[in-house]
């Protein structure tokens, strides 16, 4: 283990140790936490340039419920919702379908098109930008949900599919060649075999994606105008406008749109990291 | 006897099933992926040669004109382009900081105390947040009036007084710095706000690597002397080189891609000064004064054959892993 434990540094060393961490945690989450208390305090408070100090009055329930009253955070919230659910279901299915194809299979093409996957996972969103907005208003997904979620799936699949295929892999190969030894279908091999052992990459990629997809604002702005097909992300910013130095509905609608992907980075932490590592640190 | 004559009597797909069955389980993600990635990023390039405003006659043809390379000309001469090249440039540099930065945090959580996971998950939180909420974060810890920066410039340099009438003044030593609004120091400011999500991101690829660091190599090292940075150069740092690896890759890409925080802190201002290419290929692309697709694609185009040079390193990389492995 590097750097040495420090429990060898002797006692004193360790409760220093461990005393300075929840500092260093404090200090690294001081914007979080700036805003965090701005979110519950009141008006009074953010005109008085009351940043650290206590609050004044608490009003995290007023705060909290006012951006769902005086704005469509409701709307965009849901919107997010039905972005972002079709998206990982979409490119996570066609990931599997794809990198078992590009794992099992010895064809000539196979090294190539994996790396056109690749590849496009890596592009700057703008070169897309332009035809991928032609084509929404030509098809009339322009400020639709759909619109939002065929792209996202199509664009992750890239993502999902360079993830998959180094995971298929990776499991024994004996396994798909006894099974086809025992005439099993290709399609039943897929099925039986292989998408079993493939659950935690399909829980990876999962909240993975859900994170992205949640958190895009790039694709809300290009693809979107009004307030119905909006994402959280584009609405935090129609907030913004709309609240000016309103600091504390800011920051309440900020939080609000972050929570379901630190919630989704808890629930499955293990299988996040997994992903976040693209699978080549194990 | 039936071994024999079984392949005669198969079906044609159930002969060539092994050369079939790839594309059939191919087919529906590559359609999409031609669709919505590859085609459009020829047509970007097809049309950075056109001027186009988007618009198509009656008829449904479209109304763009080839100008060839007018386009291209024109970025050369626009002092726009460059000041944005130069951001993007020095997005690149700067944001490189997040790498040592990410690895010497993950060096410094890299005990076992209790309650040690808690503390590494929390410190990976602001990974997880939009950075649309980064930028707003920062926007406001950055605000001279309502911001943190505004109000501990406050406590340092001013005085407060309070008059008859019971209304605080303040006296300062000096205006309060506001960060975003100087186009000398604006761009260094979001750079900074943006290292902070990705300094967490290089830290749990490290805490990852560190994890499988061989100890008996630790060991070794440490019976022949090795200790602290010594250690960690020519010991631990080799073992780490595939974290590094992606480390880089995903910090050049994230600089390269640096569109949202730039969106919700300055939107490319003061002047222009914190535009980069993302953000001013939008900005030309769909801008209040009507579209101009054709030159925002060359913008896009630019930033395309940058990312390349990347992309190309990043495959090149993988092909030799791959024909090294089976």
């Amino acid at each position: 283990m590097f750097p040495r434990p420090i429990q060898s540094a002797g006692r004193t060393a360790t409760f220093a140790y461990q005393a300075f961490l929840p500092v260093a945690l404090l200090i690294w989450l001081l914007p979080l936490l700036a805003i965090f208390l701005t979110s519950i305090r009141g008006a009074a408070d953010i005109n008085s340039g009351n940043v650290f100090g206590w609050p004044s009055e608490f009003q995290m329930a007023s705060n909290y419920v006012a951006v769902f009253t005086q704005s469509e955070a409701a709307t965009y919230m849901l919107n997010s919702v039905l972005i972002t659910v079709p998206t990982v279901i979409i490119s996570v299915a066609l990931a599997c379908l794809a990198g078992y194809a590009l794992a099992i299979y010895r064809f000539r093409v196979a090294v190539p098109l994996f790396f056109l996957f690749v590849a496009g996972n890596f592009i700057p969103f703008q070169i897309l930008m332009v035809p991928v907005r032609d084509m929404s208003v030509q098809t009339g997904l322009y400020d639709t949900i759909a619109g939002q979620f065929l792209f996202h799936a199509a664009f992750q699949t890239g993502f999902c599919t360079l993830f998959m295929r180094n995971f298929i892999k990776a499991l024994p190969f004996d396994l798909i060649e006894s099974a086809r030894i025992e005439g099993v279908k290709e399609w039943k091999i897929f099925w039986y075999v292989v998408l079993p052992l493939v659950r935690p990459a399909i829980a990876a990629l999962a909240v993975l994606i859900f994170t992205f997809v949640w958190n895009d604002f790039f694709w809300a702005n290009v693809l979107t105008q009004g307030e119905t097909a909006k994402p959280i992300t584009a609405g935090v910013r129609a907030l913004n406008g709309q609240f000016v130095n309103n600091w504390h509905l800011v920051s309440a609608a900020s939080l609000l749109a972050a929570i379901p992907p630190v919630f989704m980075f808890f629930l499955m932490q293990r299988h996040f990291i997994a992903g976040l590592t693209l699978g080549a640190v194990k | 006897m039936s071994d024999i004559s079984a392949p005669q009597s198969a079906s044609w797909m159930s002969r060539n099933k092994l050369a079939i069955a790839p594309w059939l389980f191919l087919v529906p993600a590559l359609l999409f992926f031609a669709v919505y990635v590859v085609m459009p990023i020829f047509e970007s390039i097809w049309l950075s040669f056109y001027e186009w405003n988007g618009l198509y006659r009656a008829d449904g043809t479209s109304t763009a004109t080839w100008v060839g390379f007018d386009n291209y000309v024109k970025l050369w001469d626009d002092p726009k382009f460059w000041t944005s090249l130069k951001n993007n440039v020095l997005w690149l540099v700067l944001y490189m900081l997040a790498v040592p930065a990410g690895l010497g945090i993950a060096l410094f959580l890299n005990q076992k105390t209790p309650g040690m996971r808690i503390y590494k998950s929390l410190f990976f939180f602001p990974f997880v947040i939009s950075q649309v909420v980064v930028g707003l974060i920062f926007g406001w810890f950055y605000n001279p009036d309502f911001g943190v920066v505004g109000q501990v410039f406050k406590a340092l340099y001013c005085e407060e007084t309070v008059n008859l009438v019971g209304n605080v003044t303040f006296k300062c030593s000096g205006t309060v710095p506001d960060i975003l609004s100087n186009p000398e120091v604006a761009t260094y400011g979001i750079i900074a706000a943006g290292l902070w999500p990705q300094i967490a991101y290089c830290m749990i690829l490290y805490l990852t690597g560190l994890n499988n660091v061989a100890s008996d190599q630790i060991e070794a090292g440490r019976l022949d002397g090795a200790k602290g940075w010594r250690m960690l150069w020519f010991v631990v740092l080799p073992q780490l080189r595939p974290a590094t690896f992606i480390a880089v890759v995903v910090t050049v890409i994230g600089a390269l891609r640096s569109f949202d925080m730039i969106a919700i802190m300055t939107q490319g201002g003061p002047f222009g000064s914190t535009n980069v290419l993302a953000y001013y290929m939008f900005e030309t692309a769909i801008s209040e004064y009507g579209e101009r697709y054709g030159y925002g694609s060359a913008i896009a185009t630019v930033l395309f054959l940058i990312m390349l040079v990347y992309i190309s390193y990043f495959l090149w990389r993988m092909y030799q892993d791959e024909k090294g492995g089976r």
